[in-house]
Parts: C-alpha cells; sequence; structure tokens
C-alpha cells in the first residue's frame, strides 16, 4: 500500500524561512503503527527522495501524535531568487509513493 | 487564583474574528484576548519593505472585533509582530489604525506600544563582542550584514509583555513577537507553570487551526497548576487529544523541542487526554530554563528590483529539447544586455520556472524527465534598479519569441505571451539574510515600551 493511501495527512510547511518540515499523520494507531514497524519511514529513504545528505536529515516518529516528522534545510531560502514555493506546502509529493509493506 | 482564562481571537489579525463566537467566549469570564498578527510565512517582502500582508480594512475589521470584546469585558487585550513583520512601521501602522477604532467606538485604551525593530549600530556592537550566534542553517554573516539589510527584527519572549502588563495597559500593542508568548504571558506572571503556559500559547496561536471539524470561531485555554484546558467555541469545532498534539508539532523542525529566548518548551512528556467531545487536556507539558537569554533576528535585504514574463510554450518540437532550449534563449538574452544596457552577466539575474514540469518543486522534483503537452513560463530579471529590470525584460521577449526549432523550415514564434506589455514591474525584491540570534546584555535593552492614550482618557 503506498503511504498516501494508508496515512490521513502528509504535508510539507516552512519552519521558519531556512527549514523545510514534513509531517505524516495517520487516522488510527492500526495504520500508524503498520508504517512505524514496516521500516519504510527512514533517515535514509527520506535523504534520497530529497536529494539531500543523511546527516542533514531530522526524524522523529512521534506516538502521541500518531505522526512522523522529517526536516531538512531548505534547497533554497524562502522567497529567495529560484524559490518557487513560498509557503514549502507542495513539497511533500515524493512521499505519498513511497511503499508500505 | 486557581486558574487563569483566555481567548485566542484569531490565527491571524486580518484573516477574520468571528465576532459571535468571540462574544460567546466572554460568558466564560476571560482574563485577556490575545491575537497573533504576523508571520514569517508570506516571505520577506514585508519584513523588507515596511508594508503588512493584509489590507487595511481586514486589519482594522479584527482589531475592532478585538478590542471593542476586551472593552467590554474590561480585560487586556494583546496584539503580537503587528502589521505582519513587527518592525517599526509596521508598529506604527497598527496603531494608527487602533487609535482610529478607539475614536470611532468610543474606546479608552491605555496602550503600551513595544517596538522590537534593531537598529544596525547595536547589532554590531553585539557581533563584535560575539553576542550574534548563528542557528542551523544559517546564512554566512559579516559585520556589513546590519548596514545591508532593510530591516531588522528581534523577537520578543514574555518579559516585554509582562512588564506592560503589569504597568496597567489595557493594550499591548508588540512588534515582532514569539506567537506563543502572547499567551504564555500573563499566566507565568501570574505564578503559572511555565511549560504548560508556553504549551497552551504554541497550540492557540494560530486560533482553531488546531481544531477539527469547522471553521471560524475562537480557541479558549484554561492553565490551571496541572493542567491546560482547550475547548473551541464555533459551530461544529472540537478539539480532539489527536489534533491537539498534531497541532503541538506543526510548523516546527523539531517536534517537541521549541526555543524561546528564556529556555526550551518541551513536550516529550506531554499527554493529551478528551475532558469531552471538544476539549482536550494537556499535561506534562516542561520548561526547561535556557543559561543565556537569547532573542531570534529576522533580516530582510533588498536583492534588486524585478520584472517578469509570463507565457507558455506548445511547440512539441521545442518542448522535446526544452532545457538546451532555455539555456541557449538565456545565453543569447545574457549576451543582449550585456550588448544593449553594459550590464555583465554577473550584474543581474534572469530566472526561469517551468510550468507543468518543475518549478514547484525544482531540484527536487522526481518527475522533471516527463515532459508534458504544454508548459507555462515564468521569467524574472532582477537588477540594480527598476529601469535595469525592466530593460531586461523588453530585451528578454523577442530571444523567447524568435528561438525557433531545428524541424522546422523558418522562423516560427515560439513563445505565447500572456500579456501586453508581456513584462509586468514587481518592484522591490528582498531576501531573508539571518537565522541567527542575538544575546543581549540584559532582558530589556532591545525592545522599547511607550504608553500611550488611545480614545478619550476614562
Amino acid at each position: 500500500m503506498k503511504l498516501a493511501q494508508l496515512a490521513g495527512l502528509i504535508r510539507s510547511k516552512n519552519a521558519g524561512p531556512f527549514i523545510l518540515t514534513f509531517d505524516i499523520m495517520f487516522p488510527d494507531d492500526d495504520s500508524y503503527l503498520r508504517a512505524k514497524k514496516s521500516g519504510a519511514l527512514t533517515i535514509a529513504r527520506f535523504a534520497e527522495l530529497f536529494r539531500c545528505e543523511e546527516k542533514h536529515v531530522l526524524f522523529f516518529e512521534c506516538d502521541n501524535a500518531r505522526a512522523f516528522k522529517f526536516s531538512i534545510p531548505r534547497p533554497i531560502v524562502q522567497g529567495d531568487l529560484g524559490d518557487g514555493d513560498m509557503h514549502g506546502g507542495q513539497q511533500f509529493i515524493p512521499l505519498m509513493d513511497i511503499e508500505i509493506p | 487564583m486557581d486558574e487563569i482564562r483566555y481567548v485566542a481571537a484569531s490565527g491571524a489579525l486580518g484573516v477574520g474574528v468571528d465576532a459571535e463566537a468571540l462574544d460567546q467566549s466572554l460568558d466564560s469570564a476571560p482574563h485577556f484576548i490575545a491575537s497573533d498578527a504576523g508571520t514569517t510565512d508570506a516571505g520577506p517582502f514585508a519584513l523588507g519593505s515596511g508594508t503588512a500582508a493584509f489590507p487595511r480594512e481586514a486589519v482594522k475589521r479584527d482589531l475592532t472585533r478585538v478590542l471593542v470584546a476586551s472593552n467590554k469585558a474590561d480585560i487586556p487585550a494583546l496584539i503580537g509582530s503587528a502589521g505582519t513583520a513587527g518592525g517599526d512601521p509596521h508598529v506604527e501602522w497598527v496603531l494608527d489604525i487602533a487609535r482610529e477604532i478607539a475614536e470611532e467606538n468610543g474606546l479608552s485604551l491605555r496602550t503600551a506600544v513595544i517596538r522590537s525593530e534593531q537598529s544596525p549600530d547595536y547589532l554590531l556592537e553585539l557581533y563584535r563582542q560575539g553576542r550574534v550566534r548563528a542557528l542551523d542553517p544559517a546564512p554566512e554573516i559579516d559585520e556589513t550584514i546590519f548596514a545591508r539589510s532593510a530591516r531588522i527584527v528581534g523577537m520578543m519572549g514574555v518579559e516585554p509583555l509582562q512588564a506592560a502588563l503589569d504597568a496597567g495597559a489595557d493594550f499591548v500593542l508588540a512588534g515582532r513577537c514569539s506567537d506563543p508568548a502572547l499567551f504564555a504571558a500573563l499566566p507565568i506572571m501570574r505564578g503559572f507553570p511555565a511549560g504548560l503556559a508556553w504549551h497552551a500559547g504554541k497550540v492557540t496561536e494560530c486560533g482553531t487551526m488546531a481544531c477539527e471539524g469547522g471553521h471560524g470561531g475562537v480557541i479558549t485555554a484554561t492553565v490551571r497548576e496541572h493542567e491546560v484546558i482547550l475547548r473551541p467555541i464555533g459551530k461544529g469545532l472540537r478539539c480532539t487529544p489527536q489534533s491537539i498534539a498534531a497541532h503541538s508539532l506543526y510548523e516546527n523542525a523539531h517536534p517537541y523541542l521549541h526555543k524561546e529566548c528564556s529556555g526550551t518548551l518541551d513536550l516529550t512528556h506531554s499527554k493529551y487526554t478528551a475532558v469531552d467531545e471538544a476539549s482536550v487536556r494537556i499535561t506534562g507539558s516542561e520548561f526547561i530554563p535556557a543559561q543565556d537569554y537569547t532573542v531570534k533576528l529576522e533580516g530582510a535585504q533588498l536583492v534588486g528590483y524585478q520584472s517578469i514574463m509570463i507565457g507558455g510554450i506548445r511547440d512539441p518540437f521545442i518542448l522535446r529539447r526544452l532545457d538546451q532550449w532555455l539555456a541557449e534563449v538565456k545565453a543569447y538574452i545574457y549576451r543582449s544586455v550585456e550588448r544593449v544596457l553594459a550590464l555583465r552577466p554577473s550584474d543581474w539575474t534572469l530566472t526561469v520556472h517551468v510550468y507543468g514540469r518543475n518549478a514547484v518543486m525544482g531540484a527536487l522534483e522526481p518527475n522533471a524527465s516527463e515532459m508534458p503537452h504544454e508548459v507555462g513560463i515564468v521569467v524574472e530579471a532582477t537588477a540594480a534598479t527598476q529601469e535595469l529590470a525592466t530593460k531586461a525584460a523588453q530585451l528578454s521577449r523577442q530571444p523567447f519569441l524568435h528561438h525557433g526549432a531545428p524541424e522546422w523550415t523558418s522562423g516560427t514564434t515560439s513563445f505565447a505571451c500572456l500579456h501586453n506589455p508581456a513584462h509586468i514591474d514587481r518592484g522591490a525584491v528582498y531576501r531573508f539574510n539571518l537565522n541567527h540570534v542575538a544575546v543581549p546584555r540584559t532582558k530589556t535593552e532591545m525592545f522599547r515600551t511607550e504608553f500611550v492614550q488611545l480614545g478619550g482618557s476614562r
């Protein structure tokens, strides 16, 4: 099953002008635990999808919010020349197709 | 006092305040009303230019509702990050609106105006003393950064707000301010636990965005010795343990640690439980005091002036070699601008966004090799003056139009311009240039409080 089918919400957002943060949330414990136990969501996978070094990826499993969070430095600072997503809201798309066994 | 209650009127002053819900919230006898009015989320322009992201009418409408309600309940109102960016011109702008509101509604407001714009000389002095520290990631800076900035603000914590409330302000109008600080100031001042007070502020600063099931409304918080109760007012709105937990990690790089001037809000051990179908209890949130008092700096500097051109390409012969085609066009334009305007390529910037392909995700786009049947193109010319940017954009049109495809025997018109004139002048363009904190010598020296009377005195 693809992550977009399992999760209730996948979103990206600026965490200030220099960081992008990604939240992956689930409608119930079963789907959250399925994703967590699958081992499909890792720093390595994220770094590959978002073309950054693993050491720059923050990753958290937030049981009380049934959520995963990733954060990375913005490839282009918010609003600088070349930035095409001022609010950082449309950067989560590569996460949608992650296969969760 | 065994509890303190408050109302968060709006997620952003100017987006809307639900007057009916706000009025209803007064039944619970809140001790204050607060609303955040700013953000960096819209980009660096507000900070750089000294203007707000919302129209005056929208801010006036919302601020009227807040001030009329707080006056009716005889409780203080707090507005933070005035005018989007919280610089001095932004504060003046909101102060002027508030003065008008007070006069038109017969309000008498002893108003504390707290300014948070920083002088370049002061910051340079701190920098030379090693009192400006980089956050991660931070742009490289040197001594010239402060004078080169269009505007720099310091983000205040609870302390200046508390001093203003302590001095009897009916209305606290703050420049750049930590969003949760607006809501945490009075509870902490009255002796409630800092962890719970900051956490309540973190959840409520976006208004009812932390809720499920509806729009509009307001969110209220009750802070007690061992718990916070969050309750929305408005049709269909519900706080659930999941919605509050989820919102607690919104727009922050770390889900549990939230840095403030005086320490770190730590949500590692926070628990969220349902009180009833629409209210949630938070317990266990902690606040770890910092060794050094630090103030987050936000700065914007002028990049230049911009003129843009919007159009599209449909010709499959061009689309199948689009990258090469664009590189050729760009090279031609840089040469032409150098010839005609004597601007070297390093003196200005030509940026091309290709919609339909990778304009939204740029280098992160996983599907950039899939070419659609049509692309939209936004060309940005950025130079030191508007005149040069405009001329560079004018010189860009012909190369886009007439750079053809080798498959055709003669010249075609390759670019579908959307407008005439093809270029649109955008004016000044700014960039954020600081992700740093200042370590002031005292907690108060970066913020300046002035008391003014709005409307007639009582």
